[in-house]
């Protein structure tokens, strides 16, 4: 593979095409790629398809996206802080899926491994399962979750080599990892790059084979 | 009566005698974040967050916050000696798994087959699920900490949730400012009963079936 190339935000945003499915990183915010959904505001995309486990805030995270019209589909978990979710909610302009939290990162994770899907008890006698389906092994009965690919993700990391290499910082590690795992194109809006060799290997969270681009954070 | 400050004290330092040394925990937000404050000092208790982290410390003096550290309601918290930090998707592995001991989550309604409901009110308050199925699921102890009444004064604990269900037959024991009642096989038993109040206002602001033992304690 090849070593993943360093681009400003601006080009980064330039790689998301109008109904893309994003896979963003972030958990209330921490964590998120701030300056690629920033990016992503002013290049304007219309009708994304975005998978979080919540939408942040209208004028910090992702909720950025939904608070400017660009997300019509949103695959997420909660969106108790974002008023721009739940008024499209409301009013039928952005389609909302909600999932399990852990499901949907199970969901992410099984795309990014290449499994067909996850068994999951949760959500069972819910009426999340009314939502999927159900498939018994060995008489138990387990909710099917299947896979969610991304076109593109979008991930935040404290540092990177110029392999891609990650490390994160404290709690912003939340889904970045899951969500480096899943795109076809992955972008990871970084605070610092070093040289090859400079993170010690037993460090590296997420192996610079997942990462397409780097941005320097600004 | 009590006042919403009182309510919240009482519940969180009655749930506190639930939780023993070495326990691995969440809590979840409202009533859950005041239990801390009653927890023993000579116990040491396994703070778990869905973000991803386990042995966190309290919130952090004004100034002091670090911008990556928070908890999974977004607030402030510290590293301490064993803190540990990982991906969410292993926080829901560990949720999952059978790993964390106890959770103690706030309740719309609860009925007397242990089923909790605590997501949404149909067409009125839709914030989403977040990590509550996933703990419903997966904790081997759930405490619903709750007021007894709604606001209005109706009944919370009931034959049958009416809203839809966030987990179904996993609440192990009801904690609210009136009684401390546990979910068995055979229905809710009374265990306490607060001592602000008694016996007959419990069953007056109940609507499912109690079970009444001939020996009840109390708590304040």
């Amino acid at each position: 593979m090849a070593k993943p190339k360093i681009i400003n935000a601006n080009e980064a945003a330039k790689l998301v095409k109008d109904g893309d499915t994003l896979l963003i990183g972030s958990f209330l915010a921490i964590g998120c790629p701030q300056q690629l959904i920033d990016a992503l505001v002013t290049t304007g995309q219309k009708n994304l398809h975005v998978v979080c486990i919540s939408p942040d805030y209208d004028d910090y995270g992702i909720g950025k996206l939904l608070f400017h019209k660009q997300v019509t589909y949103l695959q997420t978990s909660w969106h108790g802080f974002s008023k721009a979710s739940q008024a499209g909610f409301h009013d039928g302009s952005i389609k909302i899926e909600f999932n399990p939290q852990g499901g949907l990162l199970e969901r992410v994770r099984a795309a990014g491994a290449g499994l067909g899907g996850i068994l999951s008890p949760v959500g069972l006698g819910t009426p999340v399962e009314k939502e999927r389906e159900t498939i018994t092994v060995d008489g138990k009965k387990w909710i099917l979750e299947k896979p969610i690919h991304g076109d593109v993700s979008l991930i935040k990391a404290k540092k990177a080599d110029k392999m891609g290499n990650l490390i994160y910082s404290k709690s912003a590690r939340n889904c970045n990892p899951i969500m480096a795992t899943a795109g076809k194109i992955v972008i990871a809006q970084v605070d610092e790059i070093v040289e090859i060799g400079e993170i010690d290997p037993e460090h590296i969270i997420t192996p610079g084979v997942f990462i397409d681009y780097l941005v320097l954070n600004k | 009566m009590l006042d919403k400050n009182e309510i919240q004290h009482l519940v969180a330092r009655r749930i506190a005698k639930e939780i023993k040394d070495g326990d691995v925990v969440n809590l979840g937000v409202g009533i859950p974040t005041f239990v801390p404050i009653y927890l023993p000092k000579n116990i040491h208790v396994i703070t778990h967050s869905e973000n991803g982290i386990l042995g966190f410390g309290p919130a952090p003096k004004k100034g002091e916050e670090h911008p990556d550290l928070t908890n999974a309601g977004g607030g402030f918290i510290t590293e301490v000696k064993g803190t540990s930090y990982f991906d969410s998707a292993l926080s829901f592995s560990i949720i999952r798994g059978g790993h964390l001991d106890l959770t103690v989550l706030g309740a719309l309604q609860v009925d007397q087959e242990g089923n909790i409901a605590n997501w949404m009110i149909p067409g009125k308050f839709v914030p989403g699920i977040g990590g509550a199925m996933d703990l419903c699921a997966g904790a081997k102890k759930i405490i619903a900490a709750m007021t007894h009444t709604d606001k209005d004064g109706g009944p919370k604990i009931l034959k049958k949730c009416t809203l839809p269900l966030t987990g179904p037959h996993c609440v192990d024991l009801i904690v609210t400012e009136m009684a401390v009642i546990e979910v068995t096989p055979k229905g809710l038993v009374i265990r306490e009963v607060a001592s602000w109040t008694n016996i007959e206002d419990v069953k007056k602001h109940t609507e499912a079936d109690l079970i009444i033992p001939s020996k009840i304690g109390s708590f304040c």
